[in-house]
């Protein structure tokens, strides 16, 4: 039998929900499972409740389910907002100072008093005693503690231990195996991502769901080498960050849609003067300010058409933290060797879930590397020789003066608006989007799952993978998704939805964007399966879907 | 590369007796200067936004970065942070600089950033043919404008000293020689260095007959006392008929922004064994 189980940690904001959810998913880790979490909190920093499932399965997990095995209630809320998740057997371990319900209670007012600890390890105690409930041997929590609670594991156990001790296993949770995953956030496979592919410098403002990479990038200064900068805007950002790659560096900048939206006029800059750069945006819920903290997949038009005039752009929408890792370092090869703007579109499903990252299985990368001049003859930016892409040098390379420009320019860099040079560049520029997509060829830019013949399939993006692909094993379907969306695997994506006699998109916006983009490309979809409340979709809720639809 | 002629072959369209001629000659001038004093041009970029200014981008024959409107400053502290051997000169315009940009102008200033902007200040647009700027008298009359502004100039002055410049000058595209000087000075100073040059647009503002009789150089003070300095800046603002006096009003030394960042880029595999090991302390 399939172990798959799902555990509910709730709180307010405030209570430490996120490292409450990231202690139970590596219990879980530490008996083999994969697992995947899921955080939601309102856009608040103290009050409102803040809840995380963690699943754990013994095959890799991208997206939570609805239904939940274990409950960890910190306040009433919890188990009063989620009772619909809960079944028959759903294990509720709760504080009793505050939470009258059925199931285990433990006070843990009187666990922080009798070992003299700050309030702040309250859920410790309640972790303790869902670990005896799950049947995880004090071994390994003591273990999970003493490696992911640095400051006061001691203490912390120690509460842990009252919590523990008060509560028998109700419903162990099976040891599938010794193998321990890394578990991570998809902000962080997408930096560490950016660090393989060569990144030196991270220019970035605040903005959820892009902050925590941000905020990873700046504490991991020092270790990756890489300089990390939050300057005055977006706008800011993004210049900065085309003047570090001008002068030689591999930059990366990050932002949501609304930030992205003030950088529009530099991404239009960095198209005409084909200067590289790898750029970030993770959607959550507009239009506007929308939803900050809660997850959309509205920007893909946006994204496909932002900046003035017509250039060259890589896009790419990973679906799992795995892909957001691969592609994210593909996407820095990319902006160098074509010097051309790479977007990794992500959502806050993917940004700020955690994951299940095999350490032994980081992806191979073919690096094509930047195309650099080599000092011959005299240097002109924008030499059109027949190659794919103009030679680079950086300023202070002696002997090459590099003029690089916002206005059309002839081939020195210089201003021009002479109509035969004007035409020639834009060919030039335009040229690149054909030998990106022959170069796609060699990646994987659309993933399949599921029966050829099946007559219906479902086709979606970006982390909505994780629902379609579960939904379609229980209902017998193929699920398909571009992970490239530009340049746009046309020719693929027709062979791998061939024979489907009923195409249903799957996506987390109100108008379909996916299926317009699809029928622009002569692909027909039938039905639009819709979600844009700013949750994600569960496997379970696109079942529900799918069969209203007439699955 | 050496004894270069520094000008391209693009032809020139500024307008006959445009103060930026004279901008364009002064900073040839301290180029030149540099290369005689064994300074490699090839370490100079030059970076400028949109607007008359700008087109000093396609006419000095050095790196350069023609960027975008208001954007020269960002593009220009990127370089610095990208490469610390690089003297990065920002060409700017008023309206650039002082409307469109003005929050960058202001956090490379509170940075210290290690660049030089020199604002090509005419107090007009002049290539979207003559509408006011943020330094325009009161009651200018320009194409958006045709009753006279409504709003009083800022003293750019007051503002980089309220930001954090650490070298803050101005100059006159009629007083070459000075100009010179405080645009050398800006370049030799190791910080942010900002020169506001009063410039004649000889098509929608020629103020040559306002400017000569008022212009006056600074005298002799203490240019690190920004005390004297803020009441120095203070005595035309841009809108009176007070004095207006040229030269460097204040400077001092201070850490730059760019030279707190040392980080060494590691090469691949240094980087996928480091990301192995962080992947390590996750399990």
């Amino acid at each position: 039998m399939a172990q798959d189980v799902s555990v509910l940690v709730g709180g307010k904001a405030g209570d430490g929900i996120n490292s409450a959810g990231a202690v139970v998913a590596q219990l879980l880790n530490s008996v083999g499972y994969h697992t995947c979490t899921y955080y939601e909190y309102p856009s608040l920093i103290r009050g409102g409740h803040n809840f995380a499932i963690i699943r754990g399965a013994d095959h890799p997990v991208d997206v939570h389910r609805n239904m939940v095995d274990y409950v960890i209630a910190l306040n009433m809320d919890t188990i009063s907002l989620h009772s619909g998740r809960f079944h028959e057997k759903t294990v509720t371990v709760f504080n009793s100072d505050v939470v009258k319900a059925p199931g285990q209670g433990i006070s843990v007012s009187a666990a922080l008093t009798s070992e003299n600890a700050p309030a702040i390890m309250g859920n410790s105690a309640l972790i303790g005693a869902f670990a005896s409930s799950a049947g995880i041997p004090w071994d390994t929590v003591s273990e999970v503690f003493n490696r992911h609670i640095p400051k006061g594991a001691d203490i912390n156990l120690r509460v842990a231990r009252k919590g523990y001790d008060q509560v028998t296993a109700v419903h162990p949770i099976n040891r599938i195996g010794d193998r321990r995953f890394s578990l991570i956030s998809g902000n962080e496979a997408i930096a560490l991502g950016l660090i393989h592919g060569g990144l030196s410098a991270y220019v970035s403002y605040p903005m959820t769901p892009s902050s925590s990479l941000l905020h990873f990038l700046a504490e991991h200064a020092d270790r990756f080498g890489i300089t990390v900068i939050h300057p005055e805007n977006e706008i800011a950002v993004i210049l900065m960050a085309l003047g570090i790659s001008y002068a030689g560096g591999r930059p990366a900048i990050g932002t949501s849609g609304g930030g992205f939206c003030l950088m529009t006029e530099g991404l239009s800059l960095a198209g005409m003067a084909e200067i590289p750069l790898v750029i970030v945006v993770s959607q959550r819920t507009g239009p506007s300010t929308g939803l900050p903290t809660f997850t959309g997949q509205s920007d893909l038009h946006f994204i496909l058409h932002a900046g003035q005039g017509e250039f060259p752009r890589f896009v790419v929408a990973p679906g799992t933290a795995r892909e957001a890792y691969a592609w994210s370092a593909v996407a820095m090869d990319i902006a160098g060797h074509y010097q051309v703007p790479a977007i990794i579109l992500a959502d806050k499903t993917l940004s700020e879930g955690t994951f299940s990252l095999d350490p032994v299985q980081l992806p191979e990368v073919p690096f094509r590397g930047p195309v650099l001049w080599d000092g011959s003859n005299t240097y002109h930016r924008y030499a059109d020789n027949g190659s794919v892409v103009s030679h680079q040098a950086f300023p202070g390379t002696r002997g090459a003066v590099v003029k690089v420009n916002s206005y059309a320019h002839d081939e020195t860099g210089i201003t021009t608006e002479e109509a035969a040079i004007v035409a020639q560049m834009t060919r030039k520029r335009m040229r690149k989007a054909a030998h990106l997509a022959e170069a796609m060829e060699a990646y994987d830019t659309v993933i399949t799952d599921g029966p050829v013949h099946a007559g219906t399939m479902l086709v979606c993006w970006g982390s909505v993978q994780g629902a379609c692909t579960e939904a379609a094993h229980e209902l017998g379907l193929r699920a398909v998704r571009p992970v490239v969306l530009s340049p746009f695997p046309e020719i693929r994506l027709k062979q791998a939805l061939e024979g489907a006699r009923r195409l249903i998109s799957v996506e987390e916006n109100a108008t379909g964007q996916l299926a317009a983009l699809l029928r622009l490309h002569g692909i027909t979809v039938d039905t639009m399966v819709l979600q844009y409340d700013g949750r994600p979709l569960t496997p379970e809720m696109l079942v529900e879907r799918l069969k209203e639809a007439g699955v | 590369m050496t004894g270069r002629h520094l000008i391209t072959d693009a032809q020139n369209t500024w307008c006959p007796g445009c103060g930026n001629f004279s901008i364009q000659h002064t900073l040839k001038n301290v180029l030149t200067d540099l290369e005689q004093e064994g300074e490699d041009l090839d370490q100079i970029v030059l970076v400028s936004g949109i607007g008359c200014h700008a087109k000093i981008a396609d006419y000095l024959d050095i790196n350069s970065f023609y960027s975008i409107h208001g954007r020269a400053i960002p593009v220009a502290s990127g370089i610095k942070l990208a490469n610390r051997d690089l003297k990065v000169i920002c060409c700017v315009g008023d309206g650039d600089a002082y409307a469109e940009g003005l929050d960058h102008l202001i956090f490379a200033a509170k940075r210290n950033i290690d660049i030089t902007v020199i604002v090509h200040n005419n107090r007009v647009y002049g290539l979207t043919t003559g509408q006011y700027t943020p330094t325009s008298p009161h009651g200018f009359k320009g194409k958006s404008t045709p009753m006279g502004t409504l709003e009083y100039p800022l003293n750019p002055l007051e503002l980089m000293l309220a930001s954090g410049g650490t070298y803050i000058a101005r100059g006159y595209t009629q007083k070459r020689d000075q100009l010179k000087s405080l645009i050398r000075g800006a370049i030799d100073h190791k910080g942010f260095a900002f020169v506001d040059v009063l410039q004649i647009c000889a098509t929608f503002f020629n103020m040559t007959s306002q400017y000569n009789p008022r212009v006056y150089p600074l005298q002799e003070y203490d240019r690190s006392d920004a005390g004297i300095a803020c009441e120095k800046v203070r005595e035309w603002d841009y809108n009176s008929d007070a004095p207006i006096a040229l030269g460097l009003f204040y400077q001092r030394s201070a850490l730059t922004f760019d030279e707190q960042f040392r980080h060494q880029s590691l090469h691949g595999k240094e980087r996928q064994i480091l990301i192995e090991e962080f992947l390590a302390t996750r399990q």
